[in-house]
This record gives C-alpha cells, structure tokens and sequence, in this order.
C-alpha cells in the first residue's frame, strides 16, 4: 500500500506519460478527475482519481476506506452472539448472508453442528438475502446508464423479498437471525406457501428486466465489449462471485466446496460466460437470481421437520483454535477467519469481504476507457459499500 | 380576418403575455402530466399526491421551494457569466416561439422565413449551456458543457435536412403557409385529410424527431447531464432560481419544439380546410384563433408524450455511439429523403 504522497507521484508520472503519449501534435494537457466520495455513481463513499486525456482514462485509483467502521477490532470486544449483530452491516442487502459463514465457523470450533432443519432454513434465508440483493442490482443497472424505469419495479419487487424475510426473522434489513448451533426460531406459519408464490414473481420480474433492459440494443451497445477482464487477470486480482464467472472460470463455492448448508440436496447450475465483459457480469447475475428462486423452491419441496437448534450451552465459551469458512455470497467469496482463545469473544477475526478485491481491479480495467464506460463497469463490477470498508 | 385595430402599445402588451403564456403553459403542464404523473404510472408508484387536489399544486410548491433557496455560486466561478448563462437559455426558448402559428391570426410574427429563423434560434441555447459548463469552475460541468456543445452541433445538421424536405413539399419557408399547404393540400385528389406532410415526409418526421430528442438532451442523448456520470453536468453548481430557469427552459423547449414539429409535420393548427370549404388563408373563419390554439396544444401533448415516453424507457448512448449515430445514420436518410422529395416533386 502506497501512502497518499507516493499516490500523489504515481498519478504525476502517469498523467505525464499518458500527455506525452497522446498529445505530442495538440499540446493539451490532462485533467485529473476526482470521482466521489460523494457521487452519484458510487453508491455510496468511494472515491476514484481518475486521469482524463479528453474524456479517456489514461490512469484510475481507487480509495477507500471513507467508511471505515472497523468491524475488525470491534468483534474483539464482544461475544460471539453479539458479533452477528455487527457483521449484519458490512454487505447490507444481502445481511443474512453476511452471518452465516461467521456462525459456522464458530460452529465448526466448537465442533457441533445445526440439525438438518435449521441447515435447510438458514440456506432458504442465504438465497433470499442474494435475491434482494441482486434484484436491487438488477434495478440499479439501470440507473447507471440513464435510464430510470427498472429500478422501481426492483425495488417493488424487493420488497416482497424483504417481506419475506421479515416475516421469518423479524428484521427486514438486518435479520441477526442466526445462532450458534441454529435458527432463533422456526419458520411461521404459510410462510412457505407464500415464499413459493413470491419466488414466482421474482421469476417474472427477471423476465421483465431482460425484456426491458438486456435485449435492449443501447444497454448492449453500452455493455458489449466494454471492461473485458480476461480469466487469468481476474484470477490474478481474486475476483470471486458473478464478477469471476463472468469471466469464464467455473468457480462456485455453494457447489465446490463442502459446508453445513444444504447445497449438496438441491440441483443447480452454476452459470459462466465467456466474454468478461460488462454485459457477462451483468447478465451472469440475472441467471444466478433466476437460479436462486429455483433452488428456494427446491428447498422448500424437501424441508425436513425437526428442531431448529442444537443443544448450545447457555453461556458459549468457544474453545480454543481457528477456522476459516467462507461463503458464497451475493457480491462473491465471503469468509471469516476466526481465532478463539476460549474466551467469550472471538482473539481476533479477519474478514474477507468480496467487494474489497472486486474493486481492486479498478486500475487495470479502467484504463483507456472513457468515462460513460467508468461508470458501467463500476455498475457491473457491482460493490457495496460496507463491503469494501467494512 | 379579425377587424380590431389595437394600439400598438396594447398589441405587444398582447404579444409578451401571449409568448409567456406559449412558453409556462407548455412547460407546466409537460412537467405535471408527464413528469409527475405519467413517469410515476410507468414506474408503479403514484407520484405527487398531496399538494392540491391529486397533486395538482405540486408544481407550485416546487416553484416555491426553489424560489427560496439560497443562491449560490462557485467561488471560483465567472460570476458575470456565470448568472447570465440560464436567462440565454430561457430567452432562447421564448425568441423560438415568436414564429409559431396558433391560428389564422393567432401569431407572434408572420415571418417569411419562418422555418429558417426557428432554425437559425434553436441553437442559441448551446451558447447558454457551453457558458454554463465553462463558467462554473467545475469539471463535471466543463465536461457537461462541451458534451452539450458536440452534441447540440451534430444534431442541428439532420435536424435543417429533415426540415428541408417540408419546405421542397410545401414550397415556401412560411410556417403559415406550410400550415395552409398542408390543410390545403389532398392526397391523390382526396382531401379529407388534407394533406399532413407526416405522411409523405414520414423519414423525415422520424429523423426530425430524434434530432428534436438530442436538441432537448432527453434520455438516449442525454449525455450532456447524464446525472449518472456528471452528477447534473452543466447544471451541478448551479441552485436556486437558476436552476429553476434552466428546468423551466428544459420543458418549455420541449413544449415549442413539439409545436413546431406539429407545424412542420402535422398540419398545425388547422383542421382539413375542405371540411369548411375554406380555399384560401383569407377565407377561414374567426373562431380559428380559439380553436386553432386548443389544437395545437392537443398536438403538442401528443408529440411531448411520445417525447417523454421515449426518455422514460431507455437508457443513454456513450457520446462516441451517438455521434456515429448522427453522422452515419441520420444524415445520409435524411439526404436520401430530400433526393426523392426532390424528384417526386419534380414528378407530380
């Protein structure tokens, strides 16, 4: 990491070269551009520096870190229930994803293990928290590149998600549903009735935004083509999620890998594209939501009956040791490394959040494009936030 | 024609409020109906509810709001220029409607070339709009500014080809003759309909209408704001009253080139003369001027709501697409249009 000096001298030396470079006949000079922290394109309070020969990039930082909320340090005060609490904000549309792989390693030091009901309930409430996730992209997209239509009838359609997941945990943004050794509580009563039908809904609106957005000929224009990053450079930077899918590696952590959650019950495929461009990652998405109401459906289908919690000690004590489970979470690879001294509270966690290497691609994929096309490929890298500064 | 012989200081009285009322009229009622309301159908929501009945005052209020707000301006900004830019916008706006005919009587100015001056005027708000951008000491507004200033350039040129084809039709730059030649005029001897030019210059209706888009900087190109991007673009520095002139302008530019299209295009205020047998501009009857007037703004609903319908439902063009788009697709039709206009007229 280089501090703001060196930053500073970099960009010098690259604005000269870049000049140098592309003006020897005009004699114009550069324009450094400082997109955010407050802009409409960052969702939030990222900052991007950018070099504009004309309107071309030649040279693009990333800085982050204007939301820092040190979530870090914070876990290493609290108890293991209440870190749930905390770590519900990092990715915020997709919150009980966030809790999950963080009860499992907890579960997985402590060595007991969810009985299959809450296993299945707390993978039914992972998709769904992608679902409201995602769709809230799907609609965004559009907002990106001007036209403003799809994002409310994301946003109607989110909030039968929300409902959803309202309705089960009692939190529509941030559940803290998640317990070690299980679920808070069982599911109510219809919810599963009404869950089915909700999913048929999600299924249209993903019809509805590939009729109104990605068979339009502007929005494929604007994508095609646009921010290609290749399978070995997306490797190189630790791409996870849609973003590395994209690009044409199969890599899935619901399918590769083996956790509590009941992924290995249901039948699913794990969509690739293999442009890489702004358009796979985007459309890579609109699959996955499709993909996630048919594996909601399934789940509902076979959800076994039973209790939905272990037998937890009143107090936890997490004995001594470390785990690493990660997850695949909306935004991509999400995982926590936990370190337990037998203590109450977590020693020391370390949070690997996906959007924080998503966008540590900004530099390389941004340059040479111009800056209509910054904003689409920030749109279809698709960051939260919380999840880069935690 | 109407026997009143008014003073001259009571017919440009009658003339500046006229023109007002052509230019807020228009604007308001685009803004309520379309961007309130139709916008708020289309995206399942009911948009302004509360202010008047059925949010019917929302305008007002909104009016109100901005009226108050502080006015602020860069510190480094050329202030002369600076305040300046939005009233060129909006006198822009108000020196277009000046050639556009409500009615027999029913206009600012009979002028001959007509056609010409609307085409001549249109562009002076780039200048509003490229000062804007340079002198609010902002690069998002710079940015804005020039983007405007490309693209306002590139689609003036289908625009005058697409309006060319009229004029070889209707043979005169008058836009009240084109009025008359076209409610004059029959279609293989039947004249029912008269003869809109919308159906023989249909190339030329649609060239003409996604120029008027680009001019108006609406949803595929409307790049020089793209809210996106350049946060506002020529407009991001500017707050208060005016920005309120620069909204105003937006939508009553939307109003006038709806209403000269429906000049150009679809006959204007006229109804089909044979209807009244009506065979000259001197025959037809006073009660023209009310109605002539309530028509075009029928047509210039019609022609906004297609305008806005369009702005609501697309995303926007990168400016490299946009410029390919003009120069390789909508000029050569729109030259290709005059060629036959040209021969058919030559023909018949």
């Amino acid at each position: 990491m280089t501090d703001l000096i060196d930053r500073q001298k970099l960009s010098y030396i690259a604005a000269q070269a870049a000049d140098a470079r592309l003006n020897v006949e005009l004699e114009t000079e550069g324009m450094t551009l400082n997109i955010g922290p407050q802009h409409p394109a960052t969702h939030g309070t990222l900052r991007i520096i950018v070099r504009l020969d004309g309107e071309q990039v030649v040279w693009a930082d990333p800085s982050a870190g204007y939301m820092h909320r040190g979530y870090e340090k914070l876990t290493e005060v609290r108890t293991f229930p209440q870190v749930t609490t905390l770590i519900n904000r990092i990715d915020w549309l997709g919150s009980f994803a966030n809790e999950v792989p963080f009860i499992l390693a907890a579960e997985q030091l402590m060595d007991i293990e969810a009985p299959p009901r809450a296993q299945w309930i707390r993978t039914i409430l992972f998709e769904l928290s992608r679902i409201a996730n995602v769709s809230l992209f799907l609609g965004d997209l559009g907002v990106q590149l001007g036209a403003i239509t799809p994002v409310f009838m994301a946003f109607r359609d989110r909030e039968y998600v929300l409902n959803l997941i309202e309705g089960a945990t009692g939190g529509r943004f941030h559940p803290n549903f998640d317990r070690i050794g299980g679920l808070k509580d069982d599911l109510p009563k219809g919810w599963i009735d009404e869950t089915r039908q909700v999913m048929k809904k999600l299924r249209n609106f993903c019809d509805e935004i590939e009729n109104l957005l990605f068979g339009n000929k502007i929005f494929q224009d604007r994508t095609r083509g646009i921010g290609v990053i290749p399978p070995a450079v997306a490797q190189q930077y630790g791409l996870s999620g849609a973003n590395l899918r994209a690009s044409g590696v199969d890599w899935d952590l619901r399918r590769d890998q083996k956790i509590a959650l009941a992924y290995d019950k249901v039948d699913f495929k794990v969509w690739t594209h293999p442009d890489g461009d702004s358009f796979a990652r985007c459309w890579i998405r609109l699959q996955e939501t499709r993909e996630a109401t048919k594996i909601v459906d399934q789940l509902l289908d076979g959800i076994p009956s039973g209790p939905v919690m272990a037998k937890v000690p009143r107090i936890i004590k997490v004995p001594e040791g470390e785990a690493w489970v990660s997850t695949e979470n909306p935004l991509g690879e999400m995982g926590y490394y936990v370190v337990s001294q037998g203590d109450l509270g977590p020693f020391r966690v370390k949070i690997r959040t996906a959007s924080f290497n998503n966008i540590s691609i900004v530099p390389w994929v941004l340059r040479g494009v111009y800056v209509p096309d910054v904003i689409t490929i920030l749109a279809s890298l698709y960051f939260i936030l919380g999840d880069i500064d935690k | 024609m109407i026997a009143v012989d008014l003073p001259y200081w009571a017919q440009s009285l009658l003339r500046v409020l006229g023109g007002t009322v052509a230019v807020l009229l228009p604007a308001g009622t685009i803004v309520y109906l379309f961007l309130f309301k139709m916008m708020s159908f289309m995206q399942s929501r009911l948009g302004p509810m509360e202010a008047g009945p059925y949010g019917s005052m929302q305008l007002f209020a909104e009016v109100g709001k901005w009226l108050q707000k502080e006015d602020i301006q860069p510190e480094r900004a050329d202030k002369k220029i600076f305040k300046i830019a939005p009233l060129i916008v909006l006198v822009s706006t108000f020196i277009l409607v000046a050639v556009v005919p409500f009615g027999p009587d029913a206009f600012f100015t009979d002028f001959e070339a007509g056609v010409f001056y609307f085409l001549a005027v249109s562009s002076v708000s780039v200048l509003g709009i490229l000062i804007a951008g340079w002198s609010s000491a902002n690069k998002y507004s710079l940015l804005g500014g020039l983007r405007a200033a490309g693209q306002l350039i590139a689609y003036e040129l289908p625009m005058v080809l697409a309006v060319v084809g009229v004029v070889i039709q209707a043979g005169s730059m008058n836009m009240q003759q084109i009025v008359f030649a076209q409610n004059h005029g029959s279609i293989f001897g039947w004249d029912g309909l008269g003869n809109p030019y919308v159906l023989t210059q249909f190339v030329g209706f649609g060239v003409f209408m996604i120029a008027v888009q680009a001019e108006l900087t609406q949803t595929p190109f409307d790049m020089p704001i793209a809210e996106s991007e350049l946060v506002s673009g020529y407009m991001t520095e500017y707050s208060g009253f005016r920005f309120l002139i620069f909204f105003i302008a937006e939508f009553a530019n939307v109003g006038i080139f709806a209403l000269i299209a429906s000049v150009l295009f679809l006959g204007g205020w006229g109804v089909p003369f044979s209807w009244f047998g009506w065979d000259s501009m001197d025959a037809v009857d006073d009660w023209m001027n009310i109605v002539g007037p309530l028509i075009m703004i029928g047509k210039m609903l019609a022609l906004s709501f297609l305008i806005m319908w369009v702005r609501f439902s697309y995303p926007r063009l990168r400016e490299d697409q946009l410029q390919r788009f003009a120069w390789k697709v909508l000029i050569p039709v729109s030259l290709v249009n005059i060629m036959l206009t040209a021969i058919l007229k030559v023909a018949f």
